[in-house]
């Protein structure tokens, strides 16, 4: 193993976060407290509770989940698709680090940023409602499969990018949507029965569903389906991610 | 590396780009363990090309490239390890310090940290007192010493400079060729490209001209030198000459910068020069001289000629 291409590849990306610290931190601080002031207090005061956990309470995972899925396919799919757009990218390619490395250190760093900031909003989602976890080291599984899952997922996209347009349009003309409609705000069994069919189709809603029980232990789906599915969309990036190397696909012509 | 001193082999590799079009046909190449190569060719011959392959950015499509005995494929750790690169483009970091890209480099490519090592770097390309600024903020000419840095960064065994005095200044060109002396001196194999001719002639040991994917010709510069190299002998004359008097129509003389200068040309190569004849029947024929002189043709001339008859 290149320890030392890993840590070197680790270290740039950390240090990208480390330049814009206000804006990493500030940021979701903000967008996080304009959730509870919107939703916690105009929508809350109507829905009081739903599965006896209150509803600013109950927004907090689906906050986390948002945040994390958004910042961890950003985080990546920049990482990668930068040096690819200005040609730094030839050093990395001509470097002895194999796939495995490359992606440990890019998607590593990723996921990083990602459970932090995820840990700001939950400190900060602290500050405005009651926040119990029932199962501290389920949470961290959720926590960290879905961070470097969505890191993977954004690696992918990096690399398949060959524009910026391209690269901000899968966050929001897919997975923006996916998260709202996966049940961030709102219990799946308040929809008609037909949508709750559907729903079952996004694959957020199991992270999203996961990630909550492990703080209320109420869910939507099986903990053990969600983990399932987070395991089995963990899997398909992994394969992407290795085809992508094995073929030289968008890296190496 | 295998008993004839070579360091890099290149076995029939040829490169057709997804578009169809064939950067590379049948190369074969040997590189000298410890010499400056010179990689000659019009814009567009394949030389970038020939080198991404061998430094592993772009795959081959078939042949083979082997680096200190090692397949550049299976054996990449220990291949790319061996390796530096000096890219053709200016593609440096933009918000990173000059000193972290360096740091940067050397982990890449998976040595321990060694200030020392990247001081002395640094200072051997007028570096040091930018170690601190930030990439973005220094000129063309600097930013292309950092890409030089981050290539000597890891301690190479080899390097490879892509074009590396396109659009590059004097100073910064003498700096280079110090540099690029200094680690040949330390046995570091060197293969550079360049479309100056006048580079190559300067610096290089051996000298490879390729042209549409081709390796042409590989040769000893000074060898090649003297092969293809026509010399001319240039006379300065007491008087003018109006013309060429009938006895010395066969030697072919020209005018030079004006009538009392005289060009005879001779291939060096050939059984008689010509040279004692010419001067015998000049002095029958009472044409009177002061000064003599040789010049011999540039690898531009060479370079121009061979590219003419491959055509
Ligand atoms: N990615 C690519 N796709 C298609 N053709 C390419 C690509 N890269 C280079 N070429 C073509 O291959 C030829 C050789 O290019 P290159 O190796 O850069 O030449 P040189 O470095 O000698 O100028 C050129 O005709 C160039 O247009
Ligand atoms: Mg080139």
């Amino acid at each position: 193993m290149n320890w030392f291409g890993i840590g070197a590849i680790y270290r740039f990306e950390m240090a990208r976060m480390r330049r814009t610290l206000f804006q990493s931190i500030v940021a979701p601080v903000i967008s996080t407290s304009l959730y509870f002031i919107v939703f916690g207090a105009a929508i809350g005061s109507r829905i009081t509770e739903i599965d006896g956990v209150s509803y600013g309470s109950f927004i907090v995972p689906g906050l986390i989940m948002l945040s994390l899925l958004t910042e961890s396919i950003s985080n990546a799919s920049f990482g990668i698709y930068f040096p690819r757009f200005s040609g730094t990218i030839y050093e990395v390619l001509s470097a002895p680090v194999s796939v495995v490395e490359i992606v440990l250190g890019y998607v590593g760093a990723a996921a990083t940023k990602s459970i932090i900031i995820g840990g700001i909003i939950l400190i900060t989602a602290n500050l405005f409602v009651d926040i119990s976890v029932a199962h501290p080291i389920w949470m961290a599984l959720f926590l960290l499969l879905t961070a470097v899952s969505f890191s993977l997922f954004g690696f992918i996209l990096g690399v398949w990018a060959d524009n910026w347009e391209k690269l901000a349009i899968v966050p929001t003309l897919i997975v923006t949507p996916l998260t709202f409609l996966g049940g961030s705000f709102y219990s799946i069994s308040m929809l008609p029965e037909f949508w709750q069919k559907v729903t079952l189709f996004n694959p957020v809603v199991y992270l999203i569903s996961g990630f909550r029980w492990s703080f209320y232990e109420n869910a939507d789906v099986a903990v053990g389906l969600s983990l399932a599915m987070t395991l089995a969309f963990l899997l398909v990036c992994l394969i992407a991610v290795s085809w992508i190397f094995k073929t030289g696909y968008r890296l190496r012509t | 590396m295998s008993a004839n001193g070579s360091v890099i082999q290149v076995n029939g590799l040829s490169k057709v780009y997804a578009d169809g079009f064939e950067a590379l046909k049948n190369v074969n190449l040997d590189i000298t363990e410890g010499e400056i190569f010179a990689l000659l060719g019009p814009n567009g011959a394949g030389k970038t090309t020939l080198i991404n392959i061998i430094c592993g950015i772009v795959n081959g499509s078939s042949g083979s490239v082997t680096i200190d005995g090692h397949d550049i494929v299976d054996g990449f750790r220990a291949t790319r390890s061996l390796i530096g690169l000096v890219p053709q483009e200016l593609t440096t970091e933009t918000f990173e310090s000059v000193w972290a890209t360096v740091s940067f480099s050397r982990g890449l490519f998976g040595k321990p940290p060694d200030p020392g090592h990247l001081e002395r770097v640094l200072k051997s390309l007028s570096l040091w007192d930018k170690k601190d600024n930030i990439i973005m903020t220094l000129s063309g000419g600097m930013k292309r010493r950092v890409l030089i840095a981050k290539a000597l960064a890891h301690e190479p065994r080899i390097l490879f400079l892509d074009e590396p005095t396109a659009g590059v200044d004097v100073e910064l060109r003498q700096d280079m060729w110090a540099v690029v002396r200094d680690l040949r001196d330390s046995g570091v194999t060197i293969i550079l490209t360049t479309h100056y001719i006048e580079e190559a002639e300067q610096i290089a040991d051996r000298i490879g001209v390729i042209n549409h994917g081709e390796i042409i010709l590989v040769q000893d510069k000074d060898q090649l030198m003297r092969e293809l190299g026509k010399k001319q002998l240039i006379l300065d004359l007491d008087e003018p000459l109006d013309e060429f008097p009938q006895q010395l129509a066969s030697y072919n003389l020209k005018f030079g910068a004006g009538p009392k200068e005289i060009i005879y040309s001779y291939d060096t190569q050939a059984k008689h020069t010509g040279i004692t004849a010419l001067l015998s029947e000049l002095g029958s024929a009472g044409i009177r001289f002061h000064d003599v002189r040789t010049t011999q043709s540039s690898l531009e001339d060479i370079f121009v000629n061979l590219v003419k008859k491959i055509q």
